[in-house]
This record gives structure tokens, sequence and C-alpha cells, in this order.
């Protein structure tokens, strides 16, 4: 009764039988031996020994008996050319027959016969069937020209089949055309360089028309054909864009996907301030979500594009959160698609939905997806800052279960959090440090070993935990002995006195007894810093890490344009362009999203680029899940960040004090001692110099005739440096009080409190004269104007250059060290005018060495004026006289230290030259440091606080309100 | 793989070996639905669907959708379904040659040629009994001999000159609630999938018209090719000149979420007690937001954790099993009266010396409500033009539970 019975017959002369029924008079004989081999064909046995019996029941009037043949043959003709040949006669007489049917068939398994000698007969038949009267014959034969093409495409293009086949897309029927398009496109696949499918807005409006009226797979190949346009203006964009809307509501996913692909192609050339831009994009979510309710497999493919699709466009999908929620009877590759979604379309808005969720995914069964869901919080926590104590603290609760692979996941995420959120969370360390014996993973062995190096100096038994690692170096995988040697030499660099011996045999392990070049290069690296220059070796290791970005695995921009144009493929699926993956050397040609064309005049708007990276971005160091080697080097080999001053450099300067003597002579030496020349432009010279030809630069116009001159703030202290906080500021000195104009900018994302600042003690004793005061708490965005008064009451010591001011700004975050110059007339005093004699002499008494000469360029101020300017920064004129047409100037100014400038200024029309005289101190010099021998200098430390690293044994701090600062250290359990 | 293997090429001839990567991904995936639909090999991509127990696999070597793949081979599944009844090995094989010639008709060089049940009935006769029986006598064939009059027409999907003694209408809106409620009873995400299924035997060439009482409620909807857009976009009507026999007109999503009642509540209560070799299981279930309908089909599958060895449970009605092996419980409940609510409670033995199971396992709640479309759509009336015959109508209205989860 049934076809099964085919499959039972196993004995030997199974064959030989079926030969003898082939042969039979009977016809129903015939058709049931036939089927008899299609059956075995099927499961695979080789029937092919049957090729001339089969051929020979072909010419039959019994249409299902000559199906069953062309299926044999099919199967078998490229194994038994010679044999096949007999076959021809009947195809030929076949496509000649009335009925169309019979004409469809045979032209359609003749291009299924992939034997040379036999496309040659095809052609012919061919032709005809191209311009058939009748519509199936048509199309069946467009597409048997891309069967042909496949087998032999010169044969097609000598034959003049693709003209015919061009011509086709204006054919009548829709279903024609359609095939005509998918034949033309799957041609063009493999010629990347012809213009097959010249598109232009005749034929793309013949194509929307059929794509109405044709089958669901021929809207398909429409569809994707349309998608490799590119429309002259964005009208024309609109226009398709119109017409192919409603494919949205098809009920076919395929058809859907491919609509998605054209639109999503297209609106890139709309500009968002269209309204129909607007529609187009609440017209997406729809279907997009509707796709998700289908069979697992679709879903799958749908999400796939989807990530692409709200990496692009995350507008699109930013309310249909819910529908990504994971089923517990979801299939695996469809709930780690959808967890992936979620942490893109994870905000501000409906953080606390997805946590939730993630939570409750972590206790799940399924190991693969516990693992993701627990990196995903730990993105969250990366990417929308205001769940980051939220994350950590439910990480916390994961870590708590004790189960295995969730703690390891837990410590890898946290790392990246305390990348991110430096100095905030470091609470958590000991139910880290509680978890160690369980982690058997690299990933986490090597995470937890950044923690401890990273926070060395807050972890009292550092060295004892990393020691223990130390134990089975060689055991362990690269990533944890490279990751153990950077945290090692971390650890040396902020504990030296007790961790010398770690350090050294660390380099050992990693430089003699290793086998690998990358850890056998970094120890030498460490090894050869340390020895030669540990300043150096501190700035490097301990510089100051890129910020990490908030979102992790995000898809390259260049490549995502590309991947939007294959949409609904499997590069959409692979998310990886064609030319990576597809097979052989078809050239593929590269797609990029159209550029937006206006049609009108309207200017283009700026943001054409379609390149979607966001602007204004620094560079993030993007870190991609397991490549902590490369994170690593990122952190340890980035450039040197200046960072605060360290402790030899300091020493070096204490002793070039000693010697240089430029600072006692500035402060007046009883002996008076002329010291070499060449100290004096080197240490007073310049600033002074440049401080004055700010003075003199007029054209800027930012001073003003009735205070001293104002130099334009400056940014001091940039917002990557300092974590958002970014600080400009410039000095000002008036009515006798000098300040330090402060303003101050958050550019986190987070609230800034708890504002303070300190100096280090510089060559004038410039101090606050008062706190820091920042009255509200600094929100983000938030710029704050703050005008500090400085005293000059502060502890001297002599800086380099003279005029260098180090200062320290601290907040709720961190502490902060920067450093700026500031212009000398600032210092200026009010009561700077010498009397006239007085000035006489003290003018012969300098010595000539003392003396220094320079010009200032293009003053086009007259004696007078430049006067009253000068005198308004506090330098006053003494004397005025005109020799030889000249005027000149005598000038005078005192420091806030006592120190008298005097000064000779020549001008000349359009040529003034300045002449500085050496500084004498005729008056009491006021309240000086004895002398810079007696303070221990930089040996000590001046701001209380973490991470000024100082001289090792000097611990002491300065009385300071920011004592709080100092965070206990964590007593870590092993 | 137990299952026998068929193969059909269409272009040229791939190596049985390339399925090796597939069985391959199969053994590694834990449970047959994890198999991966998509999967790389060196040369060839394979794309899979599995359905009914079966995995239908293709091959392919160029860039080509993998959506169209997939929809393609559900449609081969579909076809086999409606031809054989079922879509089962033995029904392959039993018809392994009526499954050629189809698939022969629904591809040619990989562009699909014929899909719909409509034309391809008209090309190959599906299998009966009487005409297999009528076939061996008169020596006629099952493949038809002229071309298929939809295969060409602007309705592809209806065939000419249908006839019917009785011209029969009928429609089925049927909704599922997909929902995940979660510990505390709150609604975490709740939508309806709706689908409207027509059987329509209807004579010629009918042009019908359906209208609703409350369209607005159908904002995502995807249709069958025969619709009219046009008409939907500025009317809200669905005019469309139907297939002969089943289709699926419409399916629509309600997403929100004041629209999506939940028509059931559990109360449960699970806990394992920590160092000891028991747990507590006890939940009741009860009416909530049910429109005053019975509530009736109800069947509550837990997939229990791996420790749990078996339970031992007393149902106040219905009855319940326990797979020890896949650690599956199902609860077979009935209908809900209100009066008493139904409820099973009792102890679960765990496995001594295991630690006790971290998470408590989500219900899976099956239900169905007769005559009621939880949505409230609600069909207005049908119209037929071109043709004079009146023809029998109908709607029934029935709403399930889809996906419908309860977290403990």
């Amino acid at each position: 009764m049934t076809d099964s019975k085919y499959f039972t017959t196993t004995k030997k002369g199974e064959i030989f039988e079926l030969k003898a029924e082939l042969n039979s008079d009977k016809k129903e004989k015939k058709k049931e031996a036939v089927k008899k081999v299609i059956a075995s064909m099927t499961v695979g046995k080789d029937v092919s020994a049957l090729f001339p019996d089969v051929v020979n029941c072909m010419q039959t009037d019994n249409l299902e008996l000559k199906k069953l043949v062309y299926l044999y043959l099919m199967n078998y003709a490229k194994s038994q050319p010679d044999m096949a040949i007999m076959a021809v006669n009947t195809f030929v007489k076949d496509c000649e027959d009335p009925n169309p049917l019979i004409r469809a068939l045979a032209v359609r398994t003749m291009g299924c016969i992939r034997v040379d000698k036999i496309t040659e007969y095809l052609c012919e038949p061919l032709r005809k069937c191209l311009k058939d009267e009748d519509p199936y014959v048509r199309k069946t034969a467009a597409v048997c020209v891309a069967k042909l093409h496949d087998i032999n495409a010169q044969l097609v293009e000598d034959q003049g089949f693709l003209d015919t086949l061009k011509d086709l897309i204006s054919d009548s029927n829709p279903m024609v055309v359609a095939n005509a398009v998918a034949a033309l496109s799957e041609i063009a696949e493999s010629h990347p360089s012809s213009n097959l499918l010249d598109l232009n807005p005749q034929s793309i409006n013949k194509l929307l028309t059929a794509l109405n009226e044709c089958t669901e797979w021929g809207q398909i190949f429409i569809l994707d054909c349309l998608a490799n346009y590119t429309p002259k203006d964005d009208r024309e964009a609109q226009s398709i864009c119109e017409r192919v809307t409603p494919r949205l509501s098809h009920a076919n996913s395929a058809v859907v996907l491919s609509a998605v692909k054209v639109l999503m192609k297209f609106m890139e050339m709309l500009s968002k301030d269209l309204d129909y831009y607007g529609t187009l994009l609440k017209k997406l979510a729809p279907p997009l979500v509707t796709l998700l309710s289908a069979e697992p497999e679709l879903q799958y493919v749908a999400l796939r594009n989807i990530n692409l699709i709200v990496q692009k466009r995350p507008e699109v999908l930013k309310h249909e959160m819910k529908v990504f929620f994971v089923k517990y009877n979801d299939p695996i590759y469809v709930k780690l698609e959808k967890l992936d979604i979620m942490i893109r379309l994870a905000s501000q808005a409906n953080i606390a939905q997805v946590l939730a969720e993630l939570k409750e995914y972590a206790t799940e069964v399924d190991v693969d997806f516990v693992r993701k869901a627990v990196r995903a919080i730990g993105r969250c926590a990366i990417k929308v800052e205001q769940s980051a104590e939220r994350c950590v603290s439910t990480l916390l609760d994961l870590i708590q279960t004790k189960v295995n692979y969730v703690v390891q996941e837990a410590i890898v995420v946290i790392k990246d959090i305390f990348r991110k959120y430096p100095n905030k969370y470091e609470s958590v360390i000991a139910t880290l440090c509680e978890n160690l014996d369980s982690l058997d993973e690299p990933e986490a062995r090597a995470a937890m070993i950044w923690i401890v190096g990273e926070y060395a100096e807050r972890i009292d038994n550092a060295d004892e935990l990393l020691e223990s690692f130390l134990e089975g170096f060689h055991d362990e995988s690269t990533q944890v002995q490279l990751q153990l040697l950077t945290a090692i030499v971390k650890l040396f660099l902020k504990k030296p006195t007790e961790t010398q011996e770690l350090v050294q045999q660390v380099l050992s392990l990693a430089t003699q007894d290793s086998d690998n070049p990358d850890l056998r290069d970094r120890g030498y690296i460490y090894w050869r810093l340390l020895s030669t220059d540990p300043v150096a070796a501190k700035e490097v290791v301990l510089a100051e890490k890129p910020l990490i970005s908030e979102e992790t695995d995000l898809i390259e921009p260049t490549l995502l344009d590309e991947l939007i144009c294959y949409i609904g493929t499997l590069a959409s699926v692979y998310h990886k362009p064609p030319s990576a993956f597809v097979e052989g050397g078809r050239g593929v040609v590269h797609k990029s999203l159209p550029p937006r064309t206006a049609s009108s005049e309207s200017t283009e708007s700026p943001e054409t680029a379609p390149a979607g990276a966001p602007p204004g971005e620094q560079l993030d160091a993007v870190p991609t899940q397991g490549d902590l080697l490369g994170d690593l080097l990122n952190l340890d080999l980035g450039p040197p960040v200046s960072g605060p001053p360290l402790a030899a450099s300091a020493v070096q300067m204490g002793a070039v004090d000693l010697l240089g003597g430029g600072l006692d002579s500035l402060i007046g030496a009883p002996s008076f001692v002329a010291p070499p020349a060449a100290a004096v432009p080197a240490n007073l010279g310049a600033p002074m110099g440049s401080g004055l030809s700010d003075l003199f630069d007029l054209t800027s116009g930012v001073g003003t005739l009735s205070g001293s001159y104002v130099a334009p703030k400056a940014v001091w202290l940039p917002a990557m440096k300092a974590k958002g906080l970014e600080i400009s500021g410039t000095f000002t000195r008036q009515a006798g009080t000098i300040s330090m104009d402060l303003q101050l900018t958050n550019k986190a994302l987070q609230v800034m409190t708890d504002f303070a600042i300190q100096f280090n003690r510089n060559s004038f004793g410039l101090a606050p004269a008062a706190p820091l005061q920042v009255h509200a708490p600094l929100s983000p965005t938030q710029t704050v104007e703050i005008s500090l008064p400085l005293s000059t009451a502060g502890s001297v010591m002599k800086t380099e250059p003279l005029n260098s001011l180090q200062v320290a700004v601290k907040n709720n975050i961190d502490v902060f060290y920067f450093s700026t110059l500031y212009p000398l007339h600032i210092l200026f005093v009010e009561d700077g005018k010498m009397d006239r004699q007085m000035f006489l002499a003290t003018w012969k008494d300098i010595p000539n060495e003392n003396e220094a000469q320079f010009q200032i360029r293009d003053c086009p101020l007259n004696a007078e004026a430049v006067s009253s300017r000068l005198q308004s920064s506090n330098i006053f004129t003494v004397a005025r006289r005109n020799v030889e047409g000249q005027d000149m100037l005598y000038q005078s100014l005192k420091l806030t230290n006592g120190i008298w400038v005097l000064a000779e200024l020549r001008i000349q029309p359009g040529n003034p030259s300045f002449t500085v005289r050496r500084p004498l101190p005729p008056k009491a010099p006021g309240p000086l440091p004895s002398c810079p021998h007696a303070c221990p200098g930089w040996g000590r430390p001046w701001w209380g606080g973490v991470g000024w690293g100082i001289h090792p044994g000097v611990k002491k701090h300065q009385d300071s309100d920011l004592r709080k600062l100092q965070l206990s250290p964590i007593k870590c359990l092993r | 793989m137990s299952l026998g293997e068929y193969e059909k090429h269409w272009k040229s001839v791939v190596s049985q070996s390339v399925c090796d990567y597939f069985f391959e991904a199969q053994e590694k995936a834990a449970d047959v639905e994890n198999v991966p639909p998509v999967i790389s090999t060196p040369h060839h991509y394979l794309i899979s669907i599995y359905r009914d127990k079966l995995f239908f696999v293709s091959v392919i070597q160029t860039e080509v959708p993998p959506l169209f793949v997939i929809e393609f081979l559900h449609r081969v599944a579909d076809t086999f379904q409606d031809y054989f009844g079922e879509c089962s090995e033995a029904a392959i094989k039993d018809n392994v040659v009526i499954v050629y010639e189809l698939l022969e008709e629904m591809l040619d060089n990989g562009f699909p040629l014929a899909t719909e049940s409509n034309i391809l009935k008209e090309l190959i006769k599906p299998p009966t009994i009487l005409r297999s029986v009528v076939n061996s006598i008169t020596g006629s064939s099952n493949v038809g001999d002229t071309l298929p009059t939809g295969q060409l027409s602007n309705i592809p999907w209806r065939r000419a000159g249908v006839k019917y003694t009785n011209n029969e209408a009928y429609f089925d809106v049927v909704e599922e609630i997909d929902a995940i409620i979660d510990k505390s009873g709150s609604t975490v995400f709740a939508e309806i999938q709706g689908v409207i299924d027509a059987c329509i035997k209807l004579s010629g060439m009918p042009d019908l018209s359906l209208s609703f009482m409350n369209p607005r409620l159908l904002d995502d909807v995807s249709f069958h090719p025969c619709i009219r857009f046009k008409r939907w976009e500025s009317e809200r009507v669905l005019s469309f000149i139907p297939p002969d026999g089943n289709f699926r007109l419409i399916s629509y999503r309600v997403s929100s979420q004041n629209l999506v009642a939940i028509p059931v509540y559990v109360k449960h209560s699970i806990s394992f007690k920590e160092n000891s070799s028991c747990g507590r299981f006890d939940i009741t279930i009860g009416p909530k937001q049910n429109m005053g309908k019975t509530i009736e089909g109800i069947t509550v599958t837990v997939h229990m954790p791996k420790v749990v060895l078996n339970m031992n449970l007393t149902p106040t009605q219905g009855s319940y099993t326990f797979d020890p092996v896949t650690k599956v419980l199902t609860w077979d409940v009935g209908k809900i009266t209100p009066q008493k609510l139904p409820s099973l409670k009792g102890l679960v033995n765990l496995q001594s010396g295991a630690p006790k199971p971290e998470e408590n396992p989500s219900l899976n709640i099956q239900f169905k409500i007769q005559q009621l479309a939880i949505s409230g759509l609600k069909v207005n009336r049908l119209d037929m033009y071109g043709e004079k015959y009146k023809p029998f109508k109908g709607v029934k209205y029935v709403t399930k539970a889809g996906k419908f989860q309860v977290r403990t």
C-alpha cells in the first residue's frame, strides 16, 4: 500500500530484479520499478547501474513516470555523461510540447543536468522558452539561465542570454520579473564587476510594481535587489520606503527582514528632522518584535539581526525591552541572544527591571547562560552608572551562593567595575579574597590577581596573597602568569621595603625559567626599568589607566554599517562581512550605506558621515572579554601620564637647590655675592620676561586699565586625568589681593562633593587664604566659578621653574594633582614705587652681570599709555626722560617678599625695548625662611592621602582636614 | 541519529559526510531543542529546523538569507503535514516518492517554485486509500498533467473551478497569552499572540470582507498575502479572495500591558530544607481576570531540580505524574470551580547529601477559555461579493495559555 515497501528489498539480486521490472511491458510494473529506484536513491544507495534501463522509460505520456525518470536523470547524468546524451532528443522534443507544464519541466530538468555535451543542445530550446508565450515557461527558463551560467558562464554570455534575461525585468508577469531578478542576482554574485543589474529609477519602478503582485519568495528576491540600489536623493529614498513598508506586515518572516534591510539602508539618506523619518522608526519596531513570537530558529536569526539594528539605531526598540525577557524553556541559543540585546537596551529608565531579570537568570540551571547573565550584570554596572552600586551588591549576593562558576564570573566582571569606578567599591575586596581558593579558571584568577596588585597598598597581606599564587607559577596559564608578574611589580613599587624578595623571585621565574616569549619580554622590561630608573618604572607601571568604555563588544562602526547592508543574510548571523567567510575566490563587493543627499538646496547637515561613532569620544579601551592580555598591555605600557612628582626626582631637586643659589640671591643673602650670570635668565629673566610681555600684550584686550593684567583661563587639569573633573583657571591681583580664579566643570556622570585644595610649597609662599568653597554639590555637566584668595604667608621653597605651582585638589572621588605656572605680576605689590634717589643709587650698585635685556615687539603705545598700563599692574614709573627722540622710562616694582626689581624702558616708535636690571633688597625683606637647607625639603609629603608615593620611611602627614581620605587598610583572609 | 536520513539534491551533489557536522553539533547540545539552527562547516552552512521530532537540514554553499531557508523548511514540513496528516518519519517513509515529487515541485535550483498548498495539490494529488486503489486499477497517476491555474494568476493562492455543494466560511479567533509572573504574583511581562485561522469552502471566486467591532486593537499584524493591504490601511477591513481550504488569515500581537488580562493566579510554596532530604510542595490555582468564563484544560508542568528523587503529593482534583528521569512533574487539573480551588501538596524527596537546590522551579501553565478572545477582539460581519449563493458563516473564539510561566 505505501512506499515503505520499496525499502524492504535487501536481497542480493536487487539490482538485477529491478532491471527486469524496468524492462517490463506493463506500464504499471515499470512505474513501480522506477519508484523503487528513486526510493533507493533517496537513502543514498547507488543505483547508477540502472541508467540505460531507467532512461528507456523516459518516452512516455505518463507525466508521473516522466517526472520520476527526470528525477533519476538529474541525480546520475553527471556520472554517466555518455548515456545521458541518449536523453537529449526527448528533452528537445518535450520543449516543443503543446502542454506548457511539459515544456517547463523539460527546460527545468535540462538545466539540472550538469554535463557539458548536453548544455550545447540546451541553448536552442532555452532561447525559445525564454520567449515562450506562456509566462510559466518564461519564468522557468529564467531560472535555467542561472543554472546554465553556473555550468558554463562563457556560453551564456556568447549566446546573449544575459540580455534576454535583462529584458525579462520588464515582463508583464510579476512572477517572471521576480525570477529574472533572482537569476540575475545569482549571476551577478559570481561576477561582481559586471553591471548586470543596472538599476535606474525606471527599472526600480517596475520592480516596485512587481513587488506587490508576486509570490512571497519573489518578494524576497526583489527586496534584496532593491537593497543594492542607491537612490539619487532623499526624496527617491522616501518614496521607495513608502512602497516597501507594507511588506513589514507580511506573514513570511524572510520578506519582513528583507524589507527591514531596505528601510534601514535607505533611512540613512533621510534627514532626522523629517516627519517621515520618525514615522518609519515607529513602523520598524512591531514587525521585529513579531518575529520573536515565531519558531525558535526564526527567532535566532531575527535576534542576531536585531542585535545589529539596535546598535545602529537604538531608538527603534528602546521601549521594547520586555519582549527580550528570557523564558526558561527557550532554547539556549535564543536565551543567549536575548541576553545580549537586553544589555544593549539597558538604560537608566529600565535598569531596575533588567537587573531583577538578570538576577533571576543567574540562578538558572544552564551554566553557559548563568555565566553570561553574571557578566551581563557587570556590563550593566559599567553602562549605567546609576546602577553600579546595585549591580555590585547583586554580584556580592551571587558570590555568597558559593556556586563556583558564578563566583568566578562575578570576580571577572568586578575587575572591570573597579576599572570603571576606581576607589569606590574597594570595600568588597575582602569578600572577594575569601573565595581565592575556589578560583580555578585562568580568567578569574587573573582578574583576582589584577585586583590585588591594583589595590596592593590597601590590602595588608597583598604580598602573602600574591606569593601564594607564585608557588605554582609554571602551572598557571599565560594570562595568569603575565598578570602575576605585573601585580607583583605594582606591589613592589607601592611597598618597596617588604617585597624586594618577591619581585626578585617573579622576575627570575618570568625571565629565566619561562619559555613564553611574551612573559620573558615583559619580565625583562620590568627588570630593566626597575634597575635603571625606578621613577620611570613607577610612571609606566602605575600610570593612569585609560577609561574603560561603557559599551563592550560593540561592533566597529564601519563593519556595522557594512553589516546593516547585509541584514537577513548569513553575514548578519555571523556578524562578519561576507568577504570573511564566503567560499572560494569569488570577489565580494563591499556594500556601504548610502550617503545622505538632499534633493533640495538645503544645506547638507553636518552629521552626514554614516559612521556611527559618537563624536568627541576619547580613546577608550574596550575590554573584550577574555582578552586580559591586551588589556594588561594597555594598562601597563600606555603612554606615561604626567602624574604627581615622585620621590626620587624631588630629592634630586633638593640637591639642585643647594647648589643652584638662584633662590638665595633672589631672596637676598646678606653677602650678596653675585651668582653666575647664567643663572639670571634661567631663574628670573624668563618667567619675568614672559610675564611682562603678557602685560604688554595689549592687543589681546583682556587686560583692563582698571586692574592688573588677567590672562584668559587655561585648562590646568583635563577631565580625562581627573575622573571627569576639569579645572581651568587663571591668577589675578586686585586691590592688593591675589586670587586664583577657578572654573570647575564636572564632566563625569556622578555628582561631585567635598572639594578641597592645597598647594605644594613654592618660591613665593603662595597658599590658599581660605578653604575652597563649592557650596552645592557639583552635578554632572555643571560648571562652577570660584575665586580663591591667596596669601603669600605659606612656606617657601624654591621651585623649578621659579613660578611653578603644584596644586592638589580633592573631591569625593579622588585626589588630583596638577601643576601650573603663575604670572609673576600677581606678586607685584602696590607700594612698589621707589624713591627717585634710592632708585638712582641702587641702579648704580647693580653689577652688570645681573643685568638682562630683551625686546618687546609690536607695541604700538606711546610712553604715557605704557606707563599708565604698567602702573595698573603695579609697575611704577619712577622717572622719565627723553634722549635723542627716544622715551626712557625708569620703572620699579616690588615683589611680595620684598625684593625690588628695577627696569629701564626705552621706547622708539613701534619698537620699545626693555632693560631689566638686577634687583636689590634695600628694605626689610619680610619673613623669610632662614635657609633652604634647614627644611627637609621634598622629603616630607605635603599632602596626606593615598597615591602620593613618597620616600619610604617617612609616613607622617601634614595636619590637614583631608585626613579622612586615608582609608583604613583591608586585611584579607585566606 | 536513530532516525533514517533522506536527502534531496538540487544543484550539485553534496557528499553526505557534511551531515557529520550536524550530528556532532547535535551530540554537543544536551537537548535536541538546543541544536543551533545555523552551523558553519569548512565549505558549507547547515541550516536546520526541528519540528515534530524531526530535523530538516539544508546545506547551503553561497550566501542565502537564512530566514528564507528556515521559512522554506517550515513550509516543507507544513506541506507534509497537509499531505500526510502528520509530519513523522513513518509518514515520510510511507510516501517517499510523493515526498520526492513534492520537493521537486517546491524548489528549483534553490528558487522556491510552488509552496502554496492549493497549487501543489493540483500538481500532485495527496494520497488517499481510495485513490491508490483506483490508480492501481486504472493505471492513472496521482500527478496532474495540466498547469495549475493559480500558478501564474494574480491570485496564486487560489485554484480555479472550486465547487462545493455546501458553501461554508468559518473563522477561528485563537489568542494565546504569553506571560512571565514573578514570585510575588505581579506580571513581569505579558502579551497576546493572536491568529485568525480560516476554513473556507466556497465555490467560484468569492471576494470576502471581514470587519471588526474594534479594529484599533490590531496595530501589529501580519497578513496572508491574499489580504488587500490598502483597504486595511484606509478602512481597517480585511478584504480578500481566500485560498481554498484551511489557512491562516492574519496573526497579530497585543502587547500593551493594560490590555492583557491574566486569567489565573497561582499560590505557591515550594521549599527545600537545608541538610535534609525532603522539601515541601504546595500550589493552588484560582481564577483571576477570567471575564466570567470557565477556565478549563488546566495543566501545570514543572521541571523540578535535578536533586529531586521523587514526589509524594495529593491533588484535590485531577491527577499528577512525576517522571524521576526527566524530573518533570505534570498535574492535569481539569477546570477550575471557584467554590473549591484545586491544589496539589505534599513532600518532595531529595537525594540525600546533595546541596539543596539554589532556585525554585518555574511553573508552566496551560489553560483554555472557550468563547472568549481575551484581548476583546470581536468580528463584526463577513460580506461576500462576486458570487451569488448564500454561504454558511461562523466565528469561534478561544483563549489559551501560550508560554505562561510562573516563577516561584
